[in-house]
This record gives structure tokens, sequence and C-alpha cells, in this order.
């Protein structure tokens, strides 16, 4: 007997189980933390403007209430009822990716974007939420014998494949790879044996210099000037070295809010979106950006917490994937930041300006919420509502 | 249930290996950030700086020039113009192609940009248009953005509000030449100008003064956002001249349209209170570069307008010389006061005659006769019984044929010929030019500023030096007061008998000056005229009248005069010559005159040296006290001036 053991599961009409006490049930701490990142990220872009609320800040904190509805919103929906719309979820996703290629328009060389009701989207995004859900579905009732059966991880492994390769053909390296890194993080959640992960690693390593003849140009440039950046100054390169020159020339306290001179100077392209860190960096030197670190880490810590404290096979994956997504868009973004990996298209979350990653992002946290509130619910019927 | 557990016990196995690899991931980045945030940062704060900072050199204010009174001769005046940074300019080439849209250039000045962009360091902006106007400055601020790099600022040029009057003086600047510039990079700032003449030459380097620098901040299109720092540079320092703005313009005014020179010194300090030389050019055509068909006249004109000469000029003295030869006589012992020659109006050496002026037979006379009606026959004589190395070594010592350590460039020396001189010529030296040059004539070459140092020297017994620079900053050069000069060493007895020669030419009615004596009660000049064959004569010519109104111009004699005044206390020495001016005692001594009454009705000397200053061997007490001290020298030339006696005297 574990300590849940003993707790009461509940059935999906609890009448206990109420409104207020569902919202009580809130992982508050990590609310807060959001909120914390969202102030961090209008201070940062109030000085991306030189000091002025328009046009990053106000437009982005607006949003930010409006996903922070959203998501407490989603909060409340029993986690069962979600489990429900996991596959179509998927795809609709599928859908909009296809969609995107063919009608979406094109941002920096690529069809990423598509405009959804008056809401600039990127299918992408939601995609990676709805690759989590629909994969926790599919592990949900799967037995640990089932698991180790390569012919049953096929259709997941397709799962993942189908809006990689979708992704990529947008084309949108950075994201492709993310997608890919999520599904594999849930199957390695579900169970899936080891060597399997070792054995497809090691075809990806076999596999990557053939890919990179299939890259775009843009796309081999990138991993090109990574390695060389000082080999094009004033080209693709710049980014990475005034990027670095903002981080180092902010020292251990920072030279100071709305003082920071690569950012008031406007020697960073986009930093009111990918490069925003380099703001905060730059004016709040080593000290901020730690702090800003540490409130990453601990929403990447909380929602591995709520995966660890589920006690159904759906919420854990679910939490699981939707943290690791959060994880990757930081390691992703600080790593290009900091010169680390090849530069790519992915915001900060929750800090830089842009509304698609935020309700992508905003909409995940709500179903880890629902997940933080279900955790205890009674989650194992004989259904495989997950469709197989 | 069990199975449930299970799973949940090997899911949190693998969450748990997540989370350490996330924290692992987070910590990795959070090192990676103190390398580059606190390790490294002074190598990125570095990088940001040059990055946003750049810095540019700017010109130092050239220090201005003024006369003894503080009046301006050479100032600046502000302008805009156009720089170009080309650090700040990602295609430098693309900003020069639209800034040549805007603004019009001709090719020369392109290649001229072309060639400075290729040399000139980053931090040294290039001059891309002096004295933009109003439309140019307009399109060049409409189109900015345009033109990352292009700095529209005040610049200085360079003025002279006396113009000609003072051109020669006072000099004028240029802009440092290509292989100037390299070789001094401060030259080759815009707005930099080196002297090329005069005193702006002579004391560039402290009118020059030091660059500024100015710091701005600028965005990543070259834009600047503000200025951190300015620093002006430390200006050059002012340079108050001994001119007297008031007595120069005089000086011009007398020279009118004769091609000469016309020089006035404190006799007792040696400063150089005016210095004319004409004709003249205006020097300020220089600082914006002179155009093609102005600078080919000059060169055509046989008065060679941009020729100074007061210090460069070399002249024959004629019988300005006479004093020179007497005093070395008289130091040699063949020659007294009481000495009497005959004059029978020429001098037979062997086969030759030297006749004396218009044929005219003096008769018997001493020495102040002699100087008085300026005869010739007579110091034919004194020259053969003195010899000439006797007289060049007293010329040397009144200032003549030597190099007087004038403060300015391109001041000749002269020439007062040796036997030492003539045989490293080879010239073979015979009796008669020993004649001539009793004279003044033959190989004697002199300027005007010798002639009028020679003339203070003889006035006041003191080896003054002719000097221009008064002041450089707010230090008084040498030189400014009498007690800064030695003593002559010649006998006060001879000089007084010469004194008493040149006071008898201008006061005397048998005086060769007499219609130009000074018309101030009291105070009396002393001079002697001079009329200077500018070639050697033919005997033939000789027997003709040869200072002929009807010879071309190049031919007719040089006209010269030279004076001192007061003559019981001497205070200002004048020398002026008049190129082909026949007679000076018809052309040069009523300038002299004019010079000298009002040098004695305004004494600018004496309203900055004390008047009864000591250090004058051998002058009397100043009769009837100081001097006075009319309108101030600073204004205009007027034409008529108060004179002393009440009476309103008008100055040509």
């Amino acid at each position: 007997m574990s300590g849940y053991g003993g707790v009461m599961r509940r059935p999906l009409r609890d009448r206990s189980f109420g409104f207020a006490r569902k919202f009580l049930r809130i992982n508050w701490l990590f609310v807060l933390c959001v909120c914390l990142l969202a102030g961090v990220g209008y201070a940062a872009l109030y000085s991306a403007a030189g000091g002025s609320p328009t046009p990053y800040a106000n437009s982005q904190i607006i949003r930010f209430f409006a996903a922070l509805l959203l998501m407490l919103a989603i909060a409340m929906v029993d986690i069962r009822i979600i489990a429900k719309f996991s596959w179509p979820a998927y795809a609709v996703g599928i859908l909009l990716l296809l969609v995107v290629m063919k009608f979406g328009h094109t941002g920096l060389g690529a069809k990423r974007w598509m405009t959804l009701g008056g809401v600039e989207i990127q299918p992408s995004e939601l995609m990676k939420l709805f690759l989590v859900l629909g994969l926790a579905a599919y592990f949900h009732r799967a037995s640990y014998e089932r698991i180790g059966n390569v012919l049953f991880l096929l259709p997941a492994l397709l799962a993942v494949l189908l809006p990689v390769g979708l992704i990529l053909k947008e084309p949108n390296l950075g994201t492709a790879v993310i997608v890919a890194a999520i599904g594999g993080t849930v199957m390695l959640g579900a169970g899936v044996r080891w060597w399997k992960f070792a054995l497809v690693i090691g075809l990806i390593a076999v596999a990557a210099p053939i890919l990179y003849h299939h890259l775009h140009g843009y796309q081999r440039s990138r991993i090109t000037i990574f390695l060389h950046p000082g080999s094009d100054p004033l080209g693709a390169g710049y980014n990475i070295i005034q990027s670095k020159i903002a981080l180092g020339s902010g020292g251990f306290s920072g030279q100071g809010y709305l003082h920071g001179t690569q950012n008031q100077l406007n020697f960073l392209p986009e930093k009111q979106t990918d490069f925003v860190f380099t703001i905060i960096a730059e004016e709040f030197g080593f000290l901020g950006s730690v702090a800003v670190l540490g409130l990453l880490y601990a929403i990447v810590a909380m929602a591995l917490y709520t995966a660890m404290t589920c006690l159904h096979a759906y919420g854990r994956l679910v939490a699981l994937g939707i943290g690791v997504n959060f994880f990757l868009y930081c390691f992703v973004n600080l790593s290009m930041v900091m010169g680390l990996i090849p530069v790519g298209g992915v915001p900060l979350p929750l800090i830089s300006y842009g509304g698609s990653a935020l309700t992508a992002v905003m909409l995940g946290f709500g179903v880890l919420m629902s997940v933080h509130v279900h955790r205890d619910v009674e989650f194992a019927g004989r259904d495989a509502s997950a469709g197989f | 249930m069990k199975r449930d557990n299970k799973d949940r016990a090997g899911f949190t196995r693998r969450a748990a290996f997540i989370g350490v690899v996330q924290l692992g991931v987070f910590g990795a980045i959070g090192a990676k950030l103190y390398k580059l945030q606190v390790a490294q940062h002074s190598k990125y704060a570095m990088l940001a700086q040059a990055n946003s900072i750049s810095e540019r050199l700017v010109a130092p204010e050239r220090g201005l020039i003024r006369d003894r009174f503080g009046v301006v001769l050479a100032g600046n005046q502000q302008h805009w113009r156009a720089l170009f940074m080309q650090a700040l300019a990602p295609e430098p080439a693309a900003v020069l192609d639209n800034f040549a849209r805007l603004v019009n250039f001709s090719d020369a000045e392109r290649a001229r940009i072309a060639a400075d962009l290729g040399d000139r360091p980053g931090y040294i902006p290039v001059l891309l248009k002096d004295y933009l106007d109003w439309p140019d400055m307009a399109a060049i601020e409409v189109n900015t953005p345009d033109l990352p790099g292009v700095i529209v600022e005040v610049g200085s040029s360079r003025v002279y509000p006396y113009g000609p009057a003072l051109a020669h003086a006072v000099g004028y600047v240029a802009r440092p030449n290509q292989r100037e510039a390299k070789a001094d990079t401060v030259l080759a700032l815009p707005g930099m100008r080196i002297g090329r003449t005069g005193v702006e030459a002579a004391q560039d380097l402290a009118l020059r003064g030091s660059p500024g620098f100015v710091q701005t901040e600028t965005n990543v299109h070259g834009e600047i956002v503000r200025q951190v720092a300015h620093d002006p540079g430390t200006p050059g320092q002012d340079v108050t001249l001994t001119i007297d703005a008031g007595m120069q313009a005089l000086a011009v005014q007398g020279l009118g349209e004769a091609a000469g020179a016309a020089v006035v010194l404190d006799a007792r300090t040696g400063e150089i209170l005016a210095m004319a030389s004409n004709p003249s050019f205006d020097p300020a055509l220089f600082d914006k570069g002179v155009p093609a068909a102005v600078w080919d006249q000059w060169m055509a004109d046989p008065k060679h307008p941009l020729q100074n000469k007061a210090t460069d000029g070399l002249f024959a003295p004629g019988s300005t010389f006479k004093p020179t030869v007497t005093l070395a006589a008289m130091k040699k012992g063949v020659l007294t006061a009481d000495t009497i020659l005959d004059c029978p109006g020429f001098l037979k050496l062997g086969d030759h005659v030297f006749w004396c002026d218009n044929h005219t037979a003096h008769g018997e006379i001493t020495v102040t006769t002699a100087l008085q009606v300026s005869c010739d026959v007579f110091f034919y004589q004194v020259a053969l019984m003195t010899g000439i190395d006797p007289i060049a070594e007293m010329a040397t010592a009144l200032g003549l044929g030597t190099n007087l350590a004038v403060d300015l460039p391109n001041v000749a020396s002269g020439l007062v010929p040796t036997h030492d001189w003539a045989r490293a010529r080879g010239i073979h030296w015979v009796a008669g030019n020993t004649v001539v040059q009793g004279i003044g004539q033959g190989y004697t070459q002199l300027t005007p500023l010798a002639l009028a140092t020679m003339i203070a020297r003889v006035g006041t017994g003191l080896a003054v030096g002719p000097h221009v620079t008064r002041r450089v900053g707010d230090v008084l050069q040498a030189g400014a007061t009498p007690q800064d000069w030695p003593v002559l060493d010649i006998d006060d007895r001879h000089l007084a008998v010469v004194r008493q020669g040149l006071f008898e030419v201008v006061n005397t009615q048998a005086g060769t000056a007499y219609a130009s004596r000074l018309m101030i009660p009291g105070v009396q000049m002393a001079g002697k005229t001079g009329t200077a064959q500018v070639h050697d004569n033919t005997a033939a010519e000789k027997q003709r009248n040869f200072n002929d109104m009807t010879m071309p111009w190049a031919d007719r004699p040089n006209a010269l005069f030279v004076a001192f005044a007061p003559y019981d206390a001497p205070r200002y020495a004048v020398a002026v010559v008049i190129q082909h001016g026949n007679f000076g005692a018809q052309t040069a001594a009523p300038i002299a005159r004019d010079l000298l009454t009002y040098a004695i009705t305004h004494d600018p000397a004496g309203r900055d040296v004390p008047l009864a200053g000591g250090g004058v061997a051998n002058a009397p007490v100043v009769p009837g006290g100081p001097l006075p001290a009319a309108v101030p020298a600073t204004v205009p030339v007027a034409d008529t001036q108060a004179m002393p006696d009440g009476t309103n005297m008008v100055v040509q």
C-alpha cells in the first residue's frame, strides 16, 4: 500500500467533488510562478520597446490574462472528459498542419502561420499538446507486456512521425525535433524499453549526415554558422554574436533596467520574440537570468510532481508530456540565445512576445492543472476509450 | 491495483530520471550563463561598447590673431558642413551615392573623398562638403535614414577682417595636403588648417591647439542616439601681434596703387607696428581653395602680389645706405664731422666717370651737408677711403645684409658685399665697385624691413630686432621692452653726427625731404631719401637724366625713404620703398611722414610701453612730457584727425 492507496478514488460523477473543491485543488503555487514569469515578460517587453508599454507589453499581458482564464477554465474540466477528446484533438492538429501547408501564410521563409477567427496561430505549437494527449490516451490502458510488443508501438511511432514529417515540410526543423523529442519522452514515460530508444538514437546518428544534405539552405546555414559564428558577423551569425554580447555585457548584476545598450540600441533583431531573454540578462545580469531560470525550472519541476503524484496513467503521461514540452521550449530557446544550438524560431514561453506559443502553452497548463485537480479520480475503466 | 502500482513505480523511476536530466540541463544553462555573464563579462562588455560607442576626433578651434590692442586680425567663422564616419556606415559606397544624389559635388571632390576614405583611420571623419547651404542641409536632414554615418555639424573657417591689408603679415591658412595629413593624423581632421605664410605659419603650432573628441552612442543603423562624452579639445592659443591695425590701414592707404612696401617699427623695441606690401591679395581665398583663374592672375602679375615685399623684397638701398657708410668711415677714423671733401659734380676713376646726381657740383662740404643734399661724389670718396669690408661690418651691426631672426617665414637676409663674398662668387672686385657701394648701388640688396631696422638702430643706438609677435596666449614675448635689447657698439658721437645730417635732410630747406617734414609743433623727424637705379645704367644713360618719367615703368628707379621720430627722443622708425617710384623724396617720403605723424599723435607703442622707459642710451629727455595719446587705434583710419594744437590735419 503506497501513500495514495488509501485515498478514495473519485468516480466520474462525484457530487462531493464540486466546483469549489476543484478550484481550491488547483496548484496555486504553479499559477503564481506562471504569473511571475508573465510579469517578467511584461517588464522585458516594456524595455524592448525602449521603455514603453506599447506596442508589445500591454497587448501581451492582455493575451496572457485571457489565456490564464482559459487555463483555469480547462483546469475545472474533468480529465476523463479531456481524455475522450484526445484523438479528436490529435486529428484536428494534423488537419490544421495540412491546412497551414496548403493555405498558411509565410513568415520568415516558412509556412507556419494561419489565421483562425482573427487569431494568428501556429498549428505546430498546438500539435505538441495534441500529440501528448493522443499518445497518453494510447498508452493509458496498455499493459507492460503490450508495451514490450514492437507491433503495438508502431501506431504510436506513426502518430509521432506524421506531425514531425508535416512540420519538417513547413519547414520548421526546430519544432519538428521538439515534437519528436516530446513523443519520445511520453513513450519513455509509458515504459518503452531503453534499448529501443538507444536503437532509434543510433539510427538517427547514422542518418544525420544524409539528412543534412536534404535540409533547406537556410537550415544548413544555421548549422554552419552555429559551428563558426565569427565567419559571417553581419550575416546569419550576427544574431548569435550580438546575443552573446548582450548576455555577457550584463555581468553579475546587469546594466540596469532600460539601460542595456544592446537592447536599447537595437543591436538584437527579434529581441521581443526569440531573443527576449537577452534583455533580462543584459539589464538584470546573472542574478536576473538565474532568477528567471529558477522560475522556469519550478514550473518544469511542478509539472513532473503532478505527473508523479497522479494515480492514473493518462494523467501521468499528459503531465509528463506537457512538462517536457515546456522544458524543451526553455532549453531550445536558452541554448539558442547562448549560441549552444543552431538558431530556430522557438520563443521563450510566457516571456516572449507572441500569441501562438502563449496560447498553446497555457492550454497545456490548463490540461496539466486538470490532471493536478483530478490526479486521484477513478480512471482505469474497462474502456479503451482512446480508440484501440 | 497491484499492476497499477507497479506501473506507477516504473513511471516514477523514469520520471525521476527525466527530472534529473532536466535539472542537469538547467544547471548546465546556468553554468554557461555564469561563464558568459560573470567570467567573460569584461570581454563582452567591451564588445558591447565597441558596438555602440563610436568616437571621433574633432578639430580644435584655431587661435585668434589680434593686433596689439586686441582687434581681431584672423578669426573663425562658423558654417555648416557634412562629415562622413565610414565606421558607422554598413555600406559606405551606397551612402556616398545617396549623398551625391542630394548634394552636388564635382568629380574632383569625389576623388578627394575617395582618397581620404582610403587612408584615414575610422575615428577620423572625412569631410564630404563644406559650406552647406540651406537647401543642402534640408535635403540631408530629410534623408538621414539613407545616410548612416553622415554627420552635419558646425565647422569653422578662417576669416580675415582686414583682408588684403594684412595678408602678408598675418598670412593665411590652407587645408593640409594629403602628405601632411598622412604625416600627422590630427591634420587629417576636417576643419584643420595649416598656416602657410606670415604669422599663421610662424605660430602655427600655438594657433593649432590639440583636438578633442566626441563619443556618441549609435544604434545598429549607425544613427546617433545620444552624445556620451564631448571634449572640445584645447583651442589654439590666441596670438597678439605688435601690429597696430590702424597704422597698418594707413600704410596700405599710403602705398595706394604703387608697388612697394612700408614698415613702421617701435624704434626702441623693434616691434613691427605696420608692415604693408603692395599689391596684396585676399588671404581668405586659401581657406576654401584659390580659384584657378585668380591664381593664374596672381602668377602673371609683374608686381607679385603674393610676395611680402617688406620681408622678402630685395632692393638696392641707394642713398639710404649713406648713413651706414658714414658710420663705417667714422669708425675706421677716415672721416670726422669736420672732414671737408670736394664735389665737382663727378668723380673720375681711371677712364670711368662717376656722376653726382643731376651732375650737380656741391663744392666743398662736410658729411652732414653731404647727407642733407645727398651728394654722391662725397660718398664715392668716403667709400674708397673706407673699403667695402668695414662698410659691410657696419651694415651688419645696423641689421643690414644679415639674418635678423625675425619671427616670420620667408625673411630675406639681403646682401652687403665683402671681399670674401666677391672671391667666393668669382667676382673681380675693382675700385669702381667700391665707389658705387658708397651710394648703396651695385651688389647691395636689402629688404624694407632691414632698412627700417637700420634707421631704428641709428635713431636709438639700440640693437633692436624687428618682430611681429607680442604675446602667445598670455605670455609676453622677449623683445617687448627696450631693456631686452643691447646697446650698439657704435660711438655715440658718430651717431650724433649722422642724426644731425638726417635731421637736416628733413628740416632744412636745402634738405632733400624738406617738403615732407612733420607738421607737429615741437616734433621733428630725421630721415634719408633714396633713389636707386634698378639696373646698371650705362654712361650714356647717366649723361641723360636717368630718373625720367618718360622711361618705361620697369626701368624707373626705386624710391626709398627711411626716417625716425621724434628727432630728440627717437621712438618710431619707418622705411618706405616704392618700386619704380622715381624720387624717394617725392613718392616715399610723404608716406613716411604720414605714418610718423600718425605714430606721434596716436602713440600706439606708448600705450603698452612706458614712455619714460630707460635703456635708450643717449636719448635726451622728451621735451614737454609724454606725447599725446589720441583716438584709439582700433578705429579705422579717419580722414581727419585731431592734432595736438587743435587744428585738423588731413591725413592723406
